[in-house]
């Protein structure tokens, strides 16, 4: 089971390479915008495979606060534990 | 060093620069010079078949709706200065209302001077920030803004997937806040028509109100031309129908229609509702008009139906891709952008207006030339658009 914050962040970079239009060289603390091209559009979606595999929703005002790929690991790793 | 206003729109000054490189004329400034009719305008001095106005049934040039607004003007003047729950409530406006109300078969309506502000100001007054929203994931800006306002948490749930909402409404049932699901009728991008009756079967299960945007399909789709909920059988257990003056009925404003008692409050905490000048005389007049010719006429939604048919299997029969559903909004997906303003512009110089929709504003980033048809098109105008559009897809090669 994924649970750790550094388990989520692997994860979500795992994910993210699977799209071959993403950077080869990203990692945690890559920026979601800037480094990775995704408009706001691209994130939600994004989120929304991430969701999936968690089993967890991020509401969206969430999104916000977040620039980096560890930012939404820590994120994700919060609303899983208020969930649990 | 301080910002200045404007550093923000570097990438969107760049983007829009490409955009007007790559295009002979500016896509989001077309001036409709005059309509000759519903389906004819003045495009760049030239005849042009409108086939991208939302007008599914033509009523914009309605001649009752006309002659009311005419009237209306004469004997109230052209316009309340003043919010609804001031000095802004003529009688119209609540004849208006009764007469929505008895459409639906609700109790209430309650009318907005925008269908984007029905969407803000219904949405903000039900919900607030304790609460969660569900929201299908291609809904439409007024959904997200009226979300946004609300300070609601809000989810997002696959397109018209019963399934995926099904998973998220589970996942909050913890949850201590009020919840509130919400979807459209027919998508205004796509075309493509939602599965209420499935999503009712999900709202019962949980206990979770339903609001459905029916902006595009009210006046076009079931027995009575109420929308998708009709077609589907499911209207008794809709809680808030949200929809617009300014597609079917040809005018502008906007409304939510519901058995909920609590209406008369809702004017009092819906910001979009009263800090803001109500609809004039002249286009109430206008749409209780457009009102009683959806109903008197169903013949318009008859031939509304014939014509998107004809446009689809137009379209199919040239090789386009669209979507599967047959509704009036049908739209064309292409590749990538610079395909698109080459088609678009093409299609604009051969006589046939239609819109361009861009990513983001589009789902899964790809651009769309939106069609809407209409009931008042004639064949003849509709083969005309197919054969434009099937002579410049071959020469684009895209079909």
């Amino acid at each position: 089971m994924t649970d750790s914050v550094s388990d989520i962040s692997h994860m979500i970079l795992q994910k993210l390479l699977e799209n071959p239009k993403v950077p080869r060289d990203i990692n945690g603390d890559s920026r979601i915008v800037e480094d990775l091209a995704f408009d706001s559009l691209a994130v939600m979606n994004f989120v929304m495979e991430i969701e999936d595999t968690l089993d967890v929703s991020v509401p969206l005002d969430k999104l916000a606060d977040i620039r980096t790929i560890d930012d939404l690991a820590g994120c994700l790793h919060a609303i899983k534990a208020e969930q649990a | 060093m301080s910002v200045g206003l404007f550093d923000k729109y570097a990438t969107l000054r760049g983007n829009y620069e490409s955009l007007m490189a790559a295009s002979p004329r500016n896509p989001f400034g077309v001036v409709i010079e005059r309509p000759l009719s519903a389906t004819v305008g003045i495009i760049e001095g030239r005849e042009t078949l409108l086939f991208g106005t939302n007008n599914y049934l033509g009523l914009s040039q309605s001649n009752a709706a006309r002659d009311a607004a005419i009237h209306a003007a004469k004997t109230m003047g052209v316009g309340t200065t003043g919010s609804r729950i001031a000095n802004g409530t003529f009688s119209l406006h609540q004849k208006l209302e009764h007469a929505l109300a008895k459409t639906f078969k609700r109790k209430h309506a309650m009318v907005f001077s925008t269908g984007y502000q029905a969407n803000l100001g219904t949405i903000s007054a039900l919900v607030n920030k304790d609460d969660t929203l569900f929201l299908d994931a291609d809904s439409h800006a007024s959904i997200y803004d009226g979300a946004r306002l609300s300070g609601a948490q809000v989810i997002r749930f696959r397109h018209n997937d019963p399934a995926d909402l099904e998973k998220r409404v589970a996942r909050s049932n913890k949850g201590t806040g009020a919840r509130l699901i919400i979807a459209e009728g027919i998508y205004s991008m796509t075309g493509n028509i939602a599965p209420l009756d499935e999503f009712v079967e999900i709202k019962k299960r949980h206990n979770i109100p339903l609001l459905v945007d029916e902006a595009h399909s009210f006046g076009v789709l079931g027995q009575h031309g109420r929308g998708v909920a009709e077609m589907q059988n499911c209207e008794d257990d809709i809680d808030f129908v949200v929809g617009t003056f300014s597609k079917s009925l040809g005018t502008v404003g906007g409304y939510c229609v519901t058995n909920h008692d609590e209406i008369d409050l809702i004017r009092l905490c819906s910001r979009p509702y009263m800090f803001t000048a109500s609809l004039p005389p002249e286009i109430i007049a206008a749409t209780l008009a457009a009102l009683e010719e959806i109903q008197s006429a169903p013949e318009l939604r008859e031939n509304l139906q014939r014509n998107a048919a004809r446009l689809h299997n137009g379209f199919k029969s040239v090789g386009l891709n669209t979507s599967n559903f047959i509704s009036p909004v049908i739209a064309v997906t292409l590749d990538d952008v610079p395909q698109a303003l080459s088609f678009w512009n093409a299609l604009l110089d051969a006589g046939v207006y239609v819109n361009l929709s861009l990513p983001p504003a589009t789902p899964d980033n790809r651009p769309l030339l939106r069609c809407s048809v209409m009931a008042t098109h004639s064949f003849e105008e509709i083969d005309r658009a197919v054969e434009a559009f099937g002579s410049i897809a071959k020469h684009l090669s895209i079909a």
